[in-house]
């Protein structure tokens, strides 16, 4: 069994000792162990899911009848405003990256990401903008331009709320994009001795496209952050008509990255589904190389469908076509993905557990999402369509009955490999029903609202306009799927009440994460595996027969270590990188820089000397001591 | 074949690099190609001829430092793939944006 | 399957491609910040021409000065390639003289913007004067703090080579801050041409 070794006394120099502990709290502010990280990433955006499903429930409310009183407009403004950031940046890509930082080392065979000090950052930096955000509450107010913030209303309008959204997303956009960086050269560089790409599991694949999806489209809205800023700030004209600039500017840097963004947000939990199914369907996934492909070719041609968010601001018709092209042909890699699902689990020998119930329903429920999204691309269509209340059912379909779904299922599907306890099974299969009803009475009657005439980002509505039926049973709906979620909230602490005794392959799975135990061990492997096949994991344990069945195979992997002989030798040491405070340290100037931004000056200076010192301190400390 | 990581002591190839002359003759033709650009500026030429010509020369430079200085013409492809992938990426989608707003119009 | 290729750049760890993860990481990082000034470059063509009181551009360039300032962070690419030669043959001396070299250059080409910004201040260009101003000072400052930091980093390396932290063994840190150095020196090609030589016919 190879020794770890734990990082020994101190090192004198350097402004802070080296941190040592690996219990109690400092040792998470400290931690650098992607487990960790990706556990903190998933309890913080968890917490955030809920504040922004509370303001979901107050937005229902308030629309709950016609001429509602429950939230002013100016509130309303900011509660739907922040509903959007929070679910967008603070929610779904944040699970994502939990599940990113969690799983991508285990699933490619490392023992960490490439980056250890630089992902650690990316979390505390993700943390402090969100509080930096919420904290507007109490600073003069939220941010209430919408999350798509358009110039002029976010440049001109008073008050420091758009502000507060500049900076804020500055700061979270960086954390994306060193992490982007990071989670990038750790697939490509860090895979075990024979896994090749097209050995990696699907999730991994969707994992790359996505870091690149980042690394290239935050760039172009921090120049449109940056411009807005500059706009309240210091008075410049990039958006100001009256100067002779343009808002449309605005959405183009926008949409540029908000595009590609939604594929963002949607293909983690695409990669979570690619890999659910073929375990509950006891089948290898279907056309593996074609949903590979797909997502791929999803990432290359979401670049290039940005101004369909634009069709009513006047493009021109040559500008509408090709977007409107361009948009109905990305339909089509998505539909092959779909098909590729089906036929996964086509003939199948199909276990409903609750993370299969999940992926299935996001396979069904975004197909709907999917469905009213084609209708968009069709520009005439669209001129109707644009700014009501069916495009808010068409995204909440795909991202919430679709990406939250799925990460859902990827929370039960992974919860016993990283906490060490399954959670209960009859508790999952109810919450995944009552959020299955909750979602489609929610979203569903949205699309008639929507065709109805009900425009979006209204405080209120009038009686005579009839749409109180359908907005009352939307928002039965959202406390339908708020139970559901309390659910989750009773399942989840139930299950740390339990012992730590879940097996290392609880679902007969067919990846690399199953093979060490539950939770994993800080060094993750003690053997790094040497890789044969594509869901090398399964081969190890099962051979198939002439007729197809599968038959275990003799002294198999499920649950040890791979063969002695086939990896390093045995018994030497691991080293792992070393807790450091300095990620957190150098995330901290960022808030500061912000307030300072928004404020005063002083404040600005003082944060750039703390990321400045936070940088130097980790810059002069070895990775690992 | 038993496949393993990459590393140090499985055959190396020496990475060739340029010699300190070598980098120095680049340097001169960057400040030729500069004058040349400066000189091109004040000619009397017409705006559509001058255009291209000053891409030209910028795209010379360009080209001779990222090869020869950031070291792409002898260094793996892969650096470069995901440099062009940038690269082309900008251009490309900076380019619709331009078009979208008619800059070229006229 | 892959051809297992046995060529190697990194003499620390192995990896899947051979490539360094840092270099790797470095090239991944430049290709994005591609973006981010063509996003910039972008904003500036497009409201180029479009301001609607003056100064104008040709009011306020010195296509002479800003020559010399492009020649000087031409030269300090050739420097900072100088100074990777020497830490790659081990020469720490010579790396630390082509190291200031590069960092003194870049200061005098930030200097040099300090002093073009400050003029064309005073001859009535601010940031909120017109869209040329707007977009002027906030493409050519993104790319002065780029360099900047660039500085920053190469000061970082000159200090750090004096307590045995940089050696003929970390010639690769030297060999990233000079990818950056020399990407900052591309896009001031690009923004030279764009923003300077190109006439706005106004």
């Amino acid at each position: 069994m190879a020794s770890v070794s734990v990082p020994g006394d101190a090192v004198r120099g350097g402004l802070l000792r080296r941190p040592r502990s690996t219990v109690g709290f400092w040792s998470w502010v400290t931690t650098v162990d992607h487990k960790r990280i990706g556990i903190l990433y998933g309890v913080t955006a968890f917490l955030f899911f809920l504040v922004g499903g509370i303001e979901a429930l107050f937005i229902r409310l308030q629309l709950a009848q016609p001429d509602g009183r429950i939230l002013s407009p100016s509130t309303y403004n900011e509660f739907f405003t922040m509903h959007g950031l929070t679910m967008i940046f603070l929610v779904v890509m944040p699970l994502s990256a939990a599940f990113f930082n969690y799983l991508i080392p285990l699933m490619i065979g490392a023992r960490d990401v490439a980056f250890p000090r630089l992902n650690a950052f990316s979390y505390w930096l993700f943390l402090f903008a969100g509080l930096f955000i919420y904290s507007s509450f109490a600073l003069g107010g939220a941010p209430n331009g919408g999350w798509f913030g358009y110039a002029p209303l976010s440049t001109v309008e008073p008050g420091h709320n758009m502000l507060f959204y500049s900076t804020g997303l500055l700061m979270a956009g960086i954390a994306s994009t060193v992490s982007a960086v990071n989670l990038a050269v750790t697939i490509i560089n860090m895979r075990a001795p024979g896994m090749t790409m097209f050995r990696m599991p699907v999730f991994i694949w969707m994992a790359l496209v996505v870091q690149f999806l980042l690394a290239f489209s935050l760039p172009i809205i921090t120049v449109g952050l940056f411009e807005a800023l500059f706009d309240r700030r210091f008075g410049t004209h990039f958006f100001d008509p009256a100067a002779g600039g343009d808002p449309v500017l605005w959405q183009h840097l926008f949409w540029l990255f908000g595009h590609p963004e939604v594929y963002i947000l949607i293909l983690p939990a695409m990669g979570i589904v690619s890999e659910i199914l073929p375990v509950f369907a006891r089948k290898p996934l279907f056309g593996y190389q074609f949903v590979v492909f797909s997502g791929i070719a999803i990432g290359f041609i979401g670049f290039g469908v940005w101004a369909h968010h634009m069709f009513a601001t006047g493009l021109g018709p040559v500008a509408n076509t090709a977007f409107g092209i361009s948009t109905m042909i990305i339909a089509i890699p998505t539909g092959v993905k779909i098909f590729n699902w089906l036929g996964t689990i086509w003939r199948g020998d199909i276990r409903f557990t609750t993370p299969m119930l999940f992926a299935l329903g996001f396979i069904a429920q975004f197909v709907v999402g999917g469905l009213s999204g084609v209708t968009h691309a069709v520009v005439p269509a669209d001129y109707q369509q644009t700014d009501t209340y069916y495009i808010v059912a068409h995204f909440h379909y795909v991202l919430f009955a679709g990406a939250i779904f799925g990460l859902f299922g990827g929370m039960y599907y992974w919860w016993p490999k990283i906490f060490g306890r399954i959670l209960n099974e009859r508790v999952g299969k109810i919450q995944f029903w009552i959020m299955a009803v909750g979602a489609n009475l929610t979203f569903g009657p949205m699309h008639i609202l929507g065709l109805e005439g009900m425009p979006r980002r209204i405080q209120t509505y009038t009686p005579a306009l009839g749409l109180g039926m359908w907005n009352l049973v939307a928002t039965i709906g959202a406390f339908t799927i708020a139970v559901g979620v309390l659910i989750f909230i009773v399942n989840a602490v139930a299950s740390f009440r339990r012992p730590k005794d879940a097996p290392a392959d609880p679902w007969d799975a067919r990846t690399l994460e199953w093979t060490i135990p539950s939770p994993p061990p800080p060094h993750n492997f003690d053997e790094i595996p040497v890789v044969h096949a594509l869901d090398d994991f399964w081969h190890r344990k099962y051979a198939e027969t002439e007729e197809g069945t599968l038959v275990p195979v003799p002294a198999g992997g499920s649950g040890t270590e791979p063969p002695a002989g086939s990896g390093h030798g045995s018994g030497h040491a691991i080293h792992m990188p070393s807790p450091s405070y300095y990620p957190a340290v150098a995330a901290l100037g960022f808030p500061l820089i912000g307030y300072g931004v928004i404020f005063h000056w002083w404040m600005a200076v003082v944060g750039a000397v703390v990321v400045l010192a936070g940088l130097y301190g980790w810059a002069l400390e070895p990775s690992a001591e | 074949m038993q496949e393993r990581m990459i590393g140090p002591g499985r055959g190396a190839r020496t990475v060739r690099h340029p010699s300190p002359k070598e980098y120095i003759k680049i340097a001169i033709v960057l400040a030729i190609v500069t004058a040349g650009e400066v000189g091109i500026y004040y000619a009397d030429i017409p705006r559509s001829a001058l255009i291209p010509i000053l891409f030209v020369f910028a795209a010379i430079k360009f080209v001779l430092v990222v090869l020869w200085y950031m070291h792409l013409r002898f260094d793996s492809r892969t650096y470069a793939r995901f440099f062009m992938l940038g690269l082309a990426g900008a251009i490309t989608l900076f380019l619709v944006v331009l078009l979208t707003f008619k800059t070229f119009a006229g | 399957m892959e051809t297992v290729q046995h060529v190697y750049e990194s003499e620390h760890e192995a990896t899947s491609t051979g490539l360094p993860n840092t270099k790797l990481a470095m090239w991944i990082f430049l290709a994005s910040d591609c973006l981010l000034f063509g996003a910039l470059i972008t904003t500036y063509v497009l409201y180029r021409g479009s301001s609607l009181v003056g100064p104008y551009p040709k009011d306020v360039f010195d296509i002479p000065y800003t020559s010399v300032s492009s020649f000087v962070l031409l030269a300090s690419s050739l420097t900072m390639v100088l100074a990777l030669a020497a830490i790659q043959r081990g020469d720490l001396g010579r790396m630390r003289v082509w190291l200031l070299a590069t960092a003194m250059l870049g200061m005098t080409f930030v200097g040099g913007q300090v002093y073009e910004f400050t003029t064309f201040y005073r001859e009535g260009l601010k940031l909120s004067t017109n869209l040329f101003g707007t977009t002027f000072y906030v493409l050519t400052g993104f790319h002065g703090t780029h360099v900047a930091i660039g500085i920053l980093m190469l000061l970082s390396l000159v200090a750090m080579s004096f307590t045995g932290k940089i050696t003929q063994r970390e010639s690769m840190t030297v060999e990233l801050v000079g990818l950056y150095w020399h990407f900052v020196d591309i896009v001031w090609i690009v923004i030279f041409t764009v923003v300077y030589l190109i006439p706005t016919g106004k």
